[in-house]
């Protein structure tokens, strides 16, 4: 788990957070992950059936990334903040083996009605610099 | 076959889908987020959440598991672009959730490799007394197939 847990009075706009690091994708998170989601299309279990459709071997799913910067996202907003819009576009694909991390920047912090919101910018990237995804977060400060 | 702008509005079923504990639990484990406010019903009780919730990107099992839409698609084209998720309460075990999926937009744009259509899809996401939980929304891209 991440060490801080946001704070609305001390963000500034601009600000970098603490990123996270994820171990290795694995090919049995992949199978866990096809099981829990739902989403079992075989480019992303069966080795095989990924070389049919061009790929050296199977792929992660798109969410699971999305998945991991649900992770950090929540950790950054701990018992502070709750989550109001989530939103990611897909990158380059990602493999077993893959590392990837976390990380963001603060984008907006406003007042609205009497409410606290932040909105950060997201961004999951292999080690190589190689980006997996970007995304956009709100969060609403109690 | 293009689609065009006459998919807006299509609709499916309504359809119910319960959520279990150990699903909220099993999808955790397997993005190896190992947050306790996924199955620490004690630690969830203490915290703003007052007891355990769903991931955030939880609600995209839901729309996997009632796809009905009145309309036909080629997979081989579809390539999921972006993912939104916007939230109204959370997600909790034992929820009753009414679902419906739902075309809400379509639009074109010159691409690399010529003209894509953008399909927007919505699930949206209702608690038994049709109160709105969440809204996943999915944009695909519908490529045109060159060969």
């Amino acid at each position: 788990m991440l060490k801080t847990e946001l704070n609305f009075d001390s963000l500034i706009e601009g600000q970098e957070l603490e990123s996270l690091n994820k171990p290795p994708i694995s090919k049995v998170q992949l199978v866990k992950y096809a099981g829990a989601s739902g989403d079992f299309n075989p480019l992303h279990t069966d080795d095989a059936s990924a070389q049919k459709v061009g790929m050296d071997g199977v792929i992660a799913h798109g969410m699971l990334i999305m998945g991991f910067l649900g992770q950090y996202v929540t950790e950054l907003a701990g018992d502070r903040a709750e989550t109001r819009n989530f939103r990611m576009r897909f990158g380059a694909i990602t493999k077993p083996g893959d590392e990837i991390t976390c990380s963001s920047t603060v984008e907006k912090r406003y007042e609205e009605a009497g409410e606290k919101f932040v909105s950060l910018a997201l961004e999951a990237k292999k080690p190589t610099g190689e980006v997996v995804g970007t995304g956009t977060v709100l969060l609403r400060f109690q | 076959m293009e689609l065009d702008k006459s998919v807006i509005g299509l609709q499916g079923k309504v359809y119910n889908f319960e959520v279990e504990k150990r699903h909220i639990r099993q999808f955790a484990e397997a993005i190896g987020d190992p947050n306790p406010l996924y199955k620490d019903e004690q630690y969830a009780k203490d915290t703003p959440h007052k007891g355990i919730i769903a991931p955030l990107t939880f609600p995209i099992t839901i729309g996997a598991d009632g796809g009905d839409l009145p309309l036909q698609l080629d997979t081989k084209r579809m390539l999921h672009g972006e993912q939104e998720f916007i939230y109204y309460q959370s997600i909790r075990p034992g929820d009753r959730l009414q679902c419906q999926m739902k075309v809400t937009d379509l639009y074109e744009r010159e691409g690399k490799s010529g003209r894509m259509q953008f399909l927007v899809i919505d699930t949206e996401i209702k608690d038994d007394e049709e109160q709105m939980v969440a809204i996943s929304r999915m944009n695909i891209i519908y490529r045109s197939l060159t060969t």
